[in-house]
């Protein structure tokens, strides 16, 4: 549950931005999220509603963008899209591919009154 | 809350980490001056939701953030890394399940290395004291973490900890993080290797059913081979899964209880902690020290 501490984050966040960017409410919070951010999306809302209460952010509405997950394979050298880490190269088959997209996470844009 | 840095208590204890103590300062700073590469706080009319331009819509606008949500984690963790290269500390952050037998074999390092290498310790764990009184027994300085509500250590609690503890120029600072092969995976602590420890009295298939954590790891250590005999575990498959997670990875196969291979472990934090210190003036100091 280590959402919990990640919402807390995106509140402090949004906290932080509502003082320098002179907004007082949020609708709506878009958020990327990488395939391999280890973030579970239902988690993520269920823990944000309850930490964004009495902040700037009560009431908004999470939306996700999923980043997929893209890997560099070292055997055959192309860019590949990977669903898990562990998954082979979907054009040779080797296991020696590193992953480079898919596993950060930011928030993107707000929508503020 | 802490009037200097702003960190918000919660449910989280260390040991030793007065809040007052911010008032008499501490060299962790807390002052990360970081770049807000936004600076858009012109109104975006025409990316509200309908992407229209009406009339009287000014109420709303769209703020781009565009901030790395655990960015604030990322740079305490810096901030322990640089404090940490200062003083020549190789600090290992060691993950696992709960009963891995972390504890047994940090118990067992710490009598083998004691005398030989100056050490420190700080547990994490949810509630008690007692894995740091266990570690403390050994004549090991260590502070506990407890995280209350929380599954796993952030590098702000251990930058605090770390002001308490004070561990020696050149010193080994082993980080027992909360027993979760999940959530730990995400949080930079500032470490030199996050080591993975896996039992085999555990399934073989771990690496795969938890791949942020093993892909995390710069050592996985494969405990309780003592057992072996007893058990259905399958060494070569559980070599191979974490091979697929993280290729190339280390696996050093021990026991802490009955000691067999401790010492290759021993020898790879001896060379570690040499590899670090090349150049730093602890490692000259300490040689000086040596009998000849």
């Amino acid at each position: 549950m280590h959402e919990m501490a990640i919402s807390e984050s995106i509140v402090q966040i949004i906290e932080q931005q509502a003082e320098a960017q002179n907004f007082s409410s949020v609708r709506t919070v878009w958020l990327e999220i990488g395939r391999f951010a280890g973030i579970e999306v239902e988690a993520l809302r269920f823990t944000f509603e309850v930490v964004s209460r009495n902040s700037v952010a009560d009431g908004s509405s999470l939306e996700i963008i999923e980043i997929p997950g893209s890997a560099w394979c070292m055997e055959c050298g192309k860019n590949v899209d990977i669903q898990q880490r562990f998954d082979p190269c979907p054009e040779c088959g080797s296991f020696q591919v590193q992953v480079s997209g898919g596993d950060g996470m930011r928030i993107k844009e707000l929508e503020v009154n | 809350m802490c009037t200097v840095c702003g960190c918000g208590e919660g449910e989280t204890r260390i040991e030793g980490h007065d809040h007052e103590e911010h008032a008499r300062g501490h060299d962790h700073s807390h002052h990360h001056p970081h770049s807000h590469d936004h600076g858009h706080d012109h109104h975006h009319y025409g990316q509200g939701p309908a992407r229209a331009h009406a009339p009287g819509l000014d109420q709303q606008r769209m703020v781009q953030i565009e901030q790395d949500i655990l960015g604030k984690n990322d740079r305490y963790a810096a901030g322990n890394r640089q404090w940490f290269a200062d003083r020549g500390i190789l600090a290992l952050n060691l993950v696992s399940s709960p009963g891995s037998g972390k504890t047994s074999l940090l118990t067992a390092t710490l009598d083998a290395l004691a005398g030989e290498l100056p050490l420190a310790v700080i547990e994490g764990d949810q509630e008690t004291s007692n894995d740091a009184d266990r570690i403390r027994a050994t004549g090991v300085p260590a502070l506990q973490i407890n995280t209350g509500k929380g599954c796993h250590l952030d590098a702000h609690m251990v930058g605090h900890a770390v002001e308490s503890l004070e561990p020696a120029e050149g010193s080994v600072l082993f980080i027992e993080n909360v027993g979760n092969l999940v959530c730990p995976a995400a949080f930079d602590l500032g470490e030199a290797h996050k080591v993975a420890i896996l039992s085999v009295t555990e399934g073989e298939d771990k690496p795969i059913k938890y791949p942020d954590m093993f892909h995390a790891a710069d050592l996985v250590i494969l405990n309780k081979v003592d057992l072996l005999p007893y058990l259905q575990f399958d060494v070569a498959k559980c070599l191979e899964y974490a091979h697929r997670v993280k290729p190339g990875v280390q696996v050093l196969q021990l026991s802490a209880t009955s000691g067999e291979g401790m010492e290759n472990w021993l020898q790879w934090i001896r060379m570690t902690r040499q590899t670090r210190l090349i150049g730093h003036p602890a490692l000259q100091t300490q040689s000086a020290a040596a009998p000849a």
